[in-house]
């Protein structure tokens, strides 16, 4: 049984760029920055790359929600050996409070449209960090889900995966079809080069909307204030061993 | 060089100008670098030793990407999974 793949890839800012908050604390500076894929994307799409290529999975299909420029992180799917991309339209103020519900369930309805069997995510991105979007969307389909993968096998008809969990791992076996997401460990993704950008321009992407789909992205949120977190207070050096304590003790810390 | 030697050397030399875009000295000293690198070896005409050349441009890219990779994993790691573990 060859399965269908659907992996999510979030366009996030570049992990080595230093993320900058806006003076009128509404958000963070993202015009004229680095994008890219989010990492644990890579991961996630590396790991179905790796299923077609063991001839596991028949077709890998990428999803990415947001703006025009998202179609550039499809890309860099398309050129890491995904098959086609899937393009949903979300800009202006939908896009800026996007939850991972909204992606969810755009998620899941993509999901049965292409039939797929599973679905491979990010265990969370890197610019909001929520870590929800795999879970919502096994929940949603009522699908069963293995997150924070570190290890995935196919045994007949069922995937086995190794999960990272806290002081440990865990082994869970999962029927199909499944949402599955990656952690750090679960593979290393390929760097997609020049030459497979260049080939990857033939590959199709199709571009849908929220509303295509029946999904509502109206914001279910407001955002009041974002700030940088707090910086560290310089320290002071002291003479000898008695000002420290006597410090020490100023502060409450003995 | 024969002319689809020349095409494989021009292709590198692309292929290896994208890599240094994302260069943690940045662009501009990787593409200086690697203009020079490739200088110093243009009076070559033994086939097999251009072939040499390529193989090595080859391994540089290897390197490159690997340097990349790591650079991002223990970024990543160091967010992550700091208090985790020690490893």
């Amino acid at each position: 049984m060859a399965l269908r793949v659907l992996v999510g890839c979030k366009r996030v800012i570049d992990y080595a760029v230093r993320i900058r908050v806006k003076p009128d604390k509404t958000g963070v500076v993202t015009d004229g920055i680095k994008h890219s894929m989010n990492p644990f994307d890579e991961i996630a799409v590396e790991e179905a790359v790796r299923m077609k290529e063991k001839k596991i999975a028949s077709e890998v299909i990428a999803v990415s929600c947001g703006p025009m420029q998202s179609q550039e992180t499809l890309r860099t799917a398309l050129a890491m050996g995904v098959d086609r991309g899937i393009h949903v339209d979300v800009s202006g103020k939908d896009y800026e409070l996007l939850q991972p519900i909204h992606v969810s369930k755009i998620l899941a309805k993509i999901a049965q449209e292409e039939k797929c069997d599973i679905i491979l995510l990010g265990k969370q991105a890197i610019d909001d960090d929520s870590n929800q979007t795999a879970q919502m969307t096994a929940s949603l389909l009522n699908w069963p889900q293995a997150t924070y993968a570190s290890k995935i096998e196919k045994t007949n008809g069922e995937l086995q995966v190794l999960r990272e969990i806290d002081g440990g791992l865990e082994t869970v076996r999962v029927k199909i079809p499944a949402v599955i997401s990656a952690d750090l460990r679960l593979n290393e993704p390929r760097y997609a080069t020049l030459p497979n950008i260049m080939k990857a321009k033939k590959k199709p992407i199709k571009k849908v909307t929220p509303g295509d789909l029946g999904v509502e992205t109206d914001p279910r949120i407001e955002i009041l204030s974002v700030e940088d977190p707090p910086e560290r207070q310089a320290g002071i050096k002291v003479e000898d061993v008695d000002t420290l304590i006597a410090k020490l003790k100023e502060v409450g810390r003995i | 060089m024969n002319s689809s030697q020349r095409g494989k050397v021009i292709q590198l030399y692309k292929n290896l100008l994208f890599l240094g875009r994302e260069y943690p000295q940045g662009y501009e000293y990787f593409r200086d670098r690697l203009k020079k690198a490739f200088l110093k070896n243009k009076g070559v005409t033994d086939q097999k030793e251009i072939q040499m050349l390529l193989a090595r441009g080859e391994y540089v890219i290897k390197e490159i990407e690997a340097l990349y990779m790591l650079r991002k994993y223990r970024t990543l790691k160091q967010r992550y999974y700091a208090e985790k573990d020690n490893r």
